[in-house]
């Protein structure tokens, strides 16, 4: 099969007043169509970085990034984007909100609406669409924007720390809930995030990343039985302990070198 | 322990109704309070306007003070009164309200206009920047002879005076309002493939409508302002006109109606501003 994104030999540098800095170093990653991969690393790793160059915010200053195997020139209708919080235009409607994708790429048309307000259904959001972002809870607002990403049919998710502003009881529903949507409809996810159990309850791959420069330090694979489960019972599957203090102890020696 | 809670669970209960009359006179008493507290304030509000009212016609009527040039209250009122009867008073309030529209409308229109030009071109942005800073600094007003020069003495040069006063403060604040929206908002429609020109209909300006709004407060004050010192120059007809001309051959009471006329246009065009903006901002 051919890979949704690859990247090759990757390379990122910011250029200020003062100086010029180098954030990311000879990265090469190659992701299968329907893989769950989740990206962890210390702050200062790239991560950020890394997914704008891949959803065609930023063109890389080295290397090449290549999407269903042609090179990315800017954003492109087949990555999706979700951001930390969910930023939803508190002007607008809940259903404008998730319809924005569309109309910005002017594919609005009266079927796509009816599916997006399916899709609202779909995930508990029926009845909102109507409503202004500031009526909904934090976790009915990131499910929305999962929606207003979702609507514009992407292949590949980037899912930038999606969970990070939620509390844990809806962190662990919406995981569950974004796994199974993405599995359901076959598309490829890249997850960064902060939380070790997470990475390895919802991905097939966990890649850990260094800082200073950014760069890949090691890739963990993670056995099918974690990788069958739903991401909730996941954490009581066996092996996924070890995994976790596999990973706990690469990401504490690469804090330490970058400590010294 | 058990019976505590099926107690609490039967709706006949009646611990339950005492609680709920308990809730609701508490609410009845907090409303009661408010109502009250609202009353004893616009109560002082009036007593400290008529008693300066009256002060004032006592120490006129009782030549405490000069009464040529202080008037007192029942002259100004009749005064006033007499003007709306006859009529002369219209035509001057009339193009006094239009000006300062006119004014306020064209410097929130120009001003967010300008906000807009800089916010599209960051180059542009800088090269004005020291403009901008020596024509804020600058007092307006003193360009009102220019003004007449170019425009000749009447509305056009006064609407101008209204507008150098109202339009670069109107452009700072909105474009400090463009600046501070949130990037990621940007972010959002940048993902989906949007143009500096979706980004700018998209989320720049809806997010800074609020702010565009309320510099139309802003400008209401600052556009009497400008009216008022553009009559005082050139003026051959409005409420400026009125206050020098009644300067001129010292009739105060003409002086002083023609305050309170400007009291009264002034704080009725503010209040109607704001209720457009409740108007426009209440949906969010």
């Amino acid at each position: 099969m051919d890979p949704v994104i690859e990247l090759q030999g990757v390379e990122h540098v910011y250029v200020t007043d003062r100086e010029a800095v180098l954030a990311l170093e000879g990265m090469n990653l190659t992701v299968q169509p329907g893989e769950f991969i989740s990206l962890v690393g210390p702050s200062g790793c790239g991560k950020t970085t890394l997914l704008s160059i891949m959803a065609g915010l930023l063109t890389p200053s080295r290397g090449r990034v290549l999407l269903h195997g042609r090179p990315v020139t800017g954003p492109d209708p087949e990555v999706g984007y979700m951001l930390q919080q969910d930023y939803l235009f508190p002007w607008r409607r809940i259903l404008d909100n998730a319809l924005i994708g569309l109309e910005l790429r002017g594919q609005l048309t009266p079927e796509r609406k009816e599916s997006v307000v399916q899709l609202l259904e779909g995930m508990g959001l029926g009845g909102t669409e109507n409503l202004y972002p500031s009526q909904l809870s934090g976790g009915m607002r990131q499910r929305v924007a999962l929606v207003r990403t979702l609507a514009a049919e992407p292949d590949l998710l980037l899912l930038d720390e999606p969970f990070s502003a939620l509390d844990y009881q809806t962190k662990l529903q919406l995981e569950d809930l974004i796994a199974e949507t993405l599995q359901a409809r076959h598309k490829t996810a890249i997850l960064v995030t902060h939380d070790l159990a997470e990475a390895i309850a919802v991905s097939d791959r966990v890649i850990v990343l260094a800082a200073g420069p950014g760069r890949i330090r090691k890739t963990f694979e993670v056995p099918e039985n974690i990788r069958l489960t739903q991401p909730f019972y996941a954490r009581e599957q066996e092996g996924f302990n070890e995994l976790f203090h596999q990973i706990w102890k690469e990401l504490e020696a690469t804090e330490r070198k970058e400590g010294t | 322990m058990s019976v505590r809670v099926s107690s609490h669970d039967n709706p006949d209960n009646p611990r339950r109704t005492d609680s709920r009359e308990w809730l609701q006179s508490l609410y009845r008493d907090y409303q009661h309070r408010k109502r009250r507290s609202r009353r004893v304030v616009l109560f002082t509000q009036l007593s400290i306007l008529l008693s300066l009212i009256l002060l004032w016609e006592i120490a006129g009527r009782l030549k405490w003070i000069d009464v040529l040039i202080f008037s007192y209250p029942s002259k100004v009122f009749a005064q006033i009164w007499k003007d709306v009867l006859s009529g002369d008073l219209w035509p001057h309030l009339g193009t006094t309200v239009l000006e300062t529209a006119a004014g306020f409308l064209l410097g929130t229109l120009v001003g967010t206009l300008l906000a807009v030009l800089i916010w599209w071109s960051p180059f542009l942005s800088k090269v004005l920047d020291p403009y901008m800073v020596v024509f804020n600094s600058m007092p307006k007003v003193a360009l009102g002879p220019i003004f007449i020069v170019l425009f000749g003495g009447g509305f056009t040069a006064i609407v101008m005076t209204t507008l150098s006063i109202t339009v670069i403060i109107t452009t700072l604040v909105v474009n400090s309002s463009f600046n501070e929206v949130d990037p990621n908002l940007v972010k959002v429609v940048r993902t989906f493939g949007g143009s500096r020109r979706d980004v700018f209909r998209k989320v720049i300006l809806p997010a800074s409508f609020p702010a565009i709004v309320s510099t139309l407060k802003v400008n209401v004050g600052m556009a009497w302002v400008g009216v008022i010192v553009g009559e005082f120059l050139v003026a051959k007809e409005g409420l400026g006109y009125l206050i020098i001309y009644g300067f001129q051959v010292f009739n105060f009471t003409l002086v002083l109606s023609s305050l309170v006329i400007i009291a009264v246009a002034a704080t009725g065009m503010y209040q109607l501003v704001v209720y457009i903006e409740r108007r426009l901002i209440r949906e969010r």
